[in-house]
């Protein structure tokens, strides 16, 4: 039962006393550890949610500005070094072309012009943690009027790609957290209410989580987009939506925790403590929660994803967020025809965090239960 | 010597349930009226093939499980009180007088805590709050179970099968308790490990004045602990005897045929063992009459329909089998 610990040799006695009186966090840490795509994901994914939190400070323009004279430029390579091979980032600047058909002026990028970048740069305001700045990480030197950064182009009305990937990002991945907070806490409640209790509770809330299964997802969520009133503003849609998802995504986590609880509750050790004079609740909080907790964890990283794809899907489809919002969803939603790819095939790289995110998640969610479970 | 413990008519029925509403469909009976006493101070070995209902027996005298009817007398501080009518509140406050010390030494300690924290656990419970007093009551637990205090701090993982059947006797062992209730302690451990155990709840036993419910599946065992030995059969108890009685001479056709199995230590001499043919019976569906007659060799037409009481056919000696006055049957003699 225990043969990976048996199994491992301890080289000197202090490891063999350290591993004695390791807590099981610690040896699901030792094994996580040992599992290297779960560790690069686990860091793929802390990178991804410290990108979320400094979006603004990492976006160079304004995610929501709008000038038809940058539409569809095409990303902007940053050049770090100058002839001299001094370290002076600089960008490209842009020309103004006349359009001899419509006359109209369009811009485009100028080999022959550099506008040199500065980090720390002033640019649009925004709050960050609550405190009201406009320092960007990097940002254009003097600007003049035309002068723009746009390191993955732009899209039609001519907003910032990167920046505008930036904010999304943080929107997709809150959506994710949030939604799981909220399956988390009904799939623990339920699934425990189920479990403890139960009988008539026990085969209503069961046969509820069938019929919940059972829809399809896609029309449900349909009907219910459809059902939120236009009026309501981009945080409201924002919150329905996240709540829409999860519940659906409860039902997983409700399983899971009504399995482990009753499996737990036939366990020797749940036994001696009830024999012991144990209350109810000490035998919950003390002895069945911190054992599945690991699994929680592990449950929950899988989960994530999910609600991150649902979210994505929805937004693609027209049926969650709607613009001025910004999501992952939603930037994908340009790249809806083939007419656009073709025009700015850049579009398609909003695709490309999404993709990274959910290989991590799932990455992570693996080593995670490898760890807290070794034998299931 | 005085009684600690009496069981009365004892019934265990698990409902058998179908279908989408649950019906119940039939029951399965676990335990179909078992009596027995223990006294203070012995230690009383309930034997039987697996399915038979010991362990259900177990978990009903410690209240794991509510039996279904039936009384189970316990006299604590000289007053007698029916476990089997308390609620679940009630049991509380009595839980610290009997203890169990579990089969599995894996399952039976929560991984999460530490040693020291097991054993203290039930003292912490039962109002031992000041973390001091209750370190140094472990310390003590452990060194009565041979374990150097030193490893308090160690998670279970650490310990080998032997090592984790101690610190569950010292944990059983912490509120003092009259009657341990041993559900097959050593059976999953290994044989040199086995006899360890079973000389340290001895040893326990005449240091503390313990009383044991030994519950175990391996007539060897039983012989080297028990004072009186009860077997039972799909439920029932069909024989209960002093252990030197019940090996030597056996009453029951069913007693005979388990000694029979018992592995003999001399090598080369051949056991003339009793193969017992069909399967145990179903305790859903008990056969008519003695429940034990598709399987003994000695059955007649009468045992087909005449359900047996368990009585007294000798002082201390209970059987419950219609022919037990006419059968002689083969015990295994004592090696020595």
């Amino acid at each position: 039962m225990f043969g990976f610990i048996t199994g491992r040799r301890a080289p000197q006695l202090s490891k063999a006393e350290r591993f004695a009186v390791a807590t099981q966090l610690q040896l699901t840490w030792w094994r996580f550890r040992r599992h290297k795509l779960a560790m690069i994901s686990g860091v793929v994914v802390l990178l991804f949610y410290g990108l979320a939190i400094a979006a603004d400070f990492l976006a160079t323009t304004d995610p929501h500005a709008t000038d038809a004279r940058t539409s569809y430029i095409a990303p902007q390579p940053i050049h770090f070094f100058d002839e001299d091979g001094a370290f002076r980032p600089y960008v490209n600047g842009l020309k103004g072309v006349r359009d001899p058909k419509t006359f109209k002026l369009i811009y485009t990028i100028d080999p022959n012009r550099r506008t040199y970048l500065q980090f720390f740069a002033p640019g649009y305001r925004y709050s960050f943690l609550g405190i009201e700045t406009d320092i960007h990480l990097i940002g254009l030197k003097n600007p003049q009027r035309g002068d723009g950064i746009y390191i993955l182009g732009t899209d039609l009305l001519g907003r910032d790609l990167w920046s505008r990937l930036m904010v999304a990002t943080r929107v997709s991945l809150t959506i994710g957290l949030i939604g799981v907070s909220i399956s988390l806490f009904l799939g623990v409640l339920l699934g425990g209410v189920s479990a403890i209790y139960g009988g008539v509770v026990d085969t209503v809330i069961q046969r509820v989580i069938e019929v919940v299964r059972s829809m399809p997802t896609i029309p449900l969520w349909l009907g219910l987009a459809a059902a939120l009133p236009n009026s309501w503003s981009v945080m409201q849609i924002y919150f329905a939506i996240t709540i829409i998802i999860s519940l659906l995504a409860w039902t997983d986590l409700a399983r899971v925790v009504r399995g482990k609880f009753l499996s737990l509750r036939e366990e020797d050790f749940v036994m001696a403590a009830e024999l012991a004079g144990a209350s109810q609740g000490r035998i919950i909080f003390r002895h069945m929660l911190p054992s599945f907790a690991s699994h929680i964890i592990a449950a929950v990283s899988l989960a994530l994803p999910a609600m991150i794809i649902s979210e994505t899907s929805l937004s693609f489809l027209g049926l969650g967020l709607r613009p001025p919002a910004i999501s992952w969803g939603i930037l994908l939603q340009d790249a809806q025809s083939i007419q656009t790819l073709a025009l700015a095939p850049w579009l398609l790289a909003s695709a490309v965090p999404v993709i990274l995110v959910i290989l991590a998640f799932n990455f992570l969610g693996d080593g995670l239960r490898d760890a807290a479970d070794p034998y299931g | 010597m005085t009684t600690l413990l009496e069981v009365r008519g004892l019934r265990k029925y698990f409902p058998i349930r179908k279908g989408l509403l649950r019906r119940v469909v039939g029951q399965v009976r676990a335990v179909d009226g078992v009596s027995f006493t223990i006294r203070k101070g012995e230690t009383l070995a309930l034997v039987g093939e697996s399915g038979c209902g010991k362990t259900t027996v177990s978990r009903c005298i410690l209240r794991a499980l509510a039996p279904s009817a039936g009384a189970i007398n316990f006299s604590i501080g000289g007053r007698t009180v029916d476990l089997a009518a308390l609620k679940r509140r009630q049991l509380r406050p009595l839980r610290r007088h009997m203890q169990m010390v579990f089969q599995d030494p894996y399952s039976s300690l929560n991984p999460r805590m530490v040693v020291g924290d097991i054993i203290g656990e039930p003292l912490l419970i039962n109002g031992m709050t000041d973390r001091a007093e209750r370190r140094k009551r472990v310390a003590e637990l452990m060194e009565l179970v041979q374990l150097p205090a030193a490893y308090l701090n160690r998670f279970p993982h650490a310990f080998s099968g032997g090592q984790r059947q101690r610190i569950g006797i010292a944990r059983a062992l912490a509120l003092n308790p009259e009657l341990i209730v041993a559900d097959e302690p050593v059976s999953a451990l290994d044989v040199s490990v086995q006899a360890q155990i079973l000389n340290l709840m001895l040893d326990l036993q005449d240091r503390l004045q313990l009383t044991y419910l030994f519950v175990a599946h391996d007539l060897s065992v039983v012989k080297h602990v028990s004072d009186r030995v009860a077997v039972m059969y799909v439920g029932r108890i069909v024989e209960l005897a002093e252990t030197e009685a019940l090996y030597n001479r056996p009453l029951h056709p069913y007693t005979e045929a388990l000694l029979s199995a018992a592995p003999t230590p001399v090598p080369g001499v051949a056991s003339n063992r009793i193969v017992l043919e069909r399967e145990i019976a179903d305790p859903a569906n008990p056969p008519p009459g003695c429940a034990f007659h598709p399987r003994c060799r000695h059955a007649q037409d009468r045992c087909r329909q005449q359900t047996p009481e368990l009585e007294e056919v000798e002082p201390g000696r209970w059987v419950s089998c219609l022919r037990a006055r006419e059968l002689s049957l083969q015990g295994i003699a004592d090696p020595a």
